[in-house]
């Protein structure tokens, strides 16, 4: 069976998801967003998708602060963060490297990042670009821990992160990500020169489950046509859509 | 449909913002006066300090590279899909502004605070982050309703903005402005001292006297001036009217990586006869 890296992404995203209710994707996530359309394509809706800058996948009316509010009351499973920097405590930062205010590189910002990875329960990181100028031991600046002391409220944070070269899972009680699948053509030596952090890795670590065939067959047909209306250059790039 | 006669026009809602001003505006797809934000660059503006409620993309970025903000606060400046926001890069890396970095729902629950009348709204996360460390005005108490044992929040001030400024769908003869379902535009209007706002089209009757379009509307007790200016957002987007102008957006974020470029752009889009296009 024949698949390509962002279809094999998908589908393991889409494990992650699984027993989601809610799901909400953030800006400029073509990958996560089919992956929460294909969830609620295969629980028939009952996991619901929310893709910001859709307006057919997005069955909310109040305005900008309604994302944050639910995801206050626990009502949002699982969302998605990036990172310019990302260390192996999971604290990410979309802030800036070097000194701050004045940095050497300045990011957009901070987003709804240090609200969110404490609110939602499973925050995925996801991150293309494997190298050490992102994965790094610390962050300049922490947007958003990846933990708190006992006593901060704190229902939500690190899922797992999933990069260009392998998918990590967060161990919450230690602070630490733990190798969990290498994708197509990566090596454990090839993770580990381009990681600036260190990472607990299992004795025998293994490929990234390939897709699973019915997963990509809907992927082809129905996620490729809903996913389009957000990001038309990916479905027919990526997914081969034919729109 | 002729506008009516109480409005006035976007340069004027400019030369009504003084130097100095706290303006907050709302997020790229919310509603962006551009067609203001070019008059204000036009006249040369000072020393405003922005409140992106709570992102902004080419807003923020032209003003900053014109030299009419001396600070802003937001949870983030970005081009999207277009790339990195050239002249607020540039403005914060050198240090020729002064950025207050805020996280999303904290921007809003400073508005919320100011729209009730109350010194602060409290908001659980944030803790632990270098975004609370740098931010001196934002306070952490311990919940005083917490059953055994401490419970830290953090606390974010109301914040007023002198002036809230963005572009709606539709706007009556009654003074009465409709945002439908952008409702980061009443908190904006409903926390601001005052509000000035554009509109794409003249509604053709009351607004607050049609209920379907009744919830959507903000009423003139909270408006200060409309003006009238089609295509008011370009080049970016309003909502179920007009997509952005990705070719234009493209070639703004060419154009801005160096100020010469950016001066060649106002050049031709701003001071030149091409501004209304």
């Amino acid at each position: 069976m024949e698949y390509t890296r962002e279809e094999l992404l998908i589908c393991a995203i889409a494990r992650m998801l699984d027993g989601c209710k809610n799901i909400a994707v953030g800006t400029a996530s073509p990958i996560p967003g089919s992956a929460a359309l294909l969830v609620q394509a295969l629980t028939g809706g009952a996991s619901r998708a929310s893709i910001l800058g859709s307006d057919i996948h997005n069955p909310f009316n109040d305005g900008g602060p309604e994302l944050f509010d639910r995801a206050g009351q626990g009502r949002v499973d699982a969302f998605f963060l990036g990172g310019g920097q990302i260390d192996g405590e999971a604290n990410i930062n979309l802030v800036s490297t070097g000194p701050y205010p004045e940095p050497d590189t300045r990011f957009p910002g901070s987003f709804g990042s240090a609200y969110l990875y404490f609110s939602v329960p499973r925050v995925i990181l996801f991150r293309e670009e494997h190298s050490r100028r992102v994965f790094v031991d610390k962050v300049d600046f922490i947007s958003a821990p990846g933990w708190s002391p006992p006593g901060v409220h704190r229902p939500g944070g690190p899922y797992a992160l999933i990069t260009s070269l392998c998918i990590f899972r967060y161990d919450r009680e230690r602070h630490r990500f733990r190798l969990d699948g290498l994708l197509p053509g990566a090596t454990l030596e090839e993770v580990r020169d381009n990681t600036g952090f260190d990472f607990d890795c299992p004795d025998n670590i293994g490929p990234v489950a390939a897709p699973e065939p019915d997963k990509l067959a809907l992927i082809h047909s129905r996620i490729a046509e809903e996913i389009s209306e957000t990001y038309p250059e990916f479905a027919r790039n990526r997914l081969g859509w034919q729109g | 449909m002729k506008a009516p006669e109480s409005y006035i026009s976007a340069d004027e809602i400019a030369s009504r913002i003084p130097d100095g001003a706290l303006i907050g505006v709302p997020k790229e797809d919310g509603g962006v006066a551009m067609e203001v934000t070019r008059a204000l660059v036009r006249r040369n503006a000072r020393n405003l300090r922005l409140l992106t409620v709570p992102v902004s993309s080419m807003q923020a970025d032209m003003l900053i590279g014109a030299g009419c903000l001396s600070e802003i606060e937001t949870s983030g400046v970005s081009m999207g899909e277009f790339g990195y926001a050239p002249s607020f890069r540039r403005a914060v890396q050198d240090g020729t502004i002064v950025i207050r970095d805020a996280t999303c729902p904290a921007l809003y629950a400073e508005l919320q605070a100011s729209e009730k009348g109350s010194p602060f709204q409290p908001l659980r996360g944030i803790i632990g982050s270098d975004v609370l460390a740098n931010r001196a005005d934002w306070k952490v108490i311990d919940n005083p309703f917490a059953e055994g044992g401490s419970d830290p929040i953090v606390l974010l001030p109301a914040v007023r903005p002198d002036v809230a400024l963005f572009h709606a769908r539709y706007g009556d003869r009654y003074g009465n402005v409709w945002v439908g379902p952008k409702r980061e535009c009443v908190l904006l209007a409903h926390a601001s001292a005052s509000t000035f706002v554009t509109v794409e089209e003249i509604w053709d009757g009351n607004l607050m006297e049609d209920e379907r379009m009744l919830a959507g509307t903000i009423p003139p007790v909270y408006v200060d001036a409309v003006a009238h200016a089609e295509r008011g957002a370009w080049p970016l987007s309003l909502a179920n009217c007009y997509e952005r102008d990705g070719k234009h957006l493209q070639s703004y974020v060419k154009a801005a990586k160096t100020p010469e470029g950016f001066t060649d752009y106002l050049k031709q889009h701003v001071y030149g006869e091409q501004a209304a296009a």
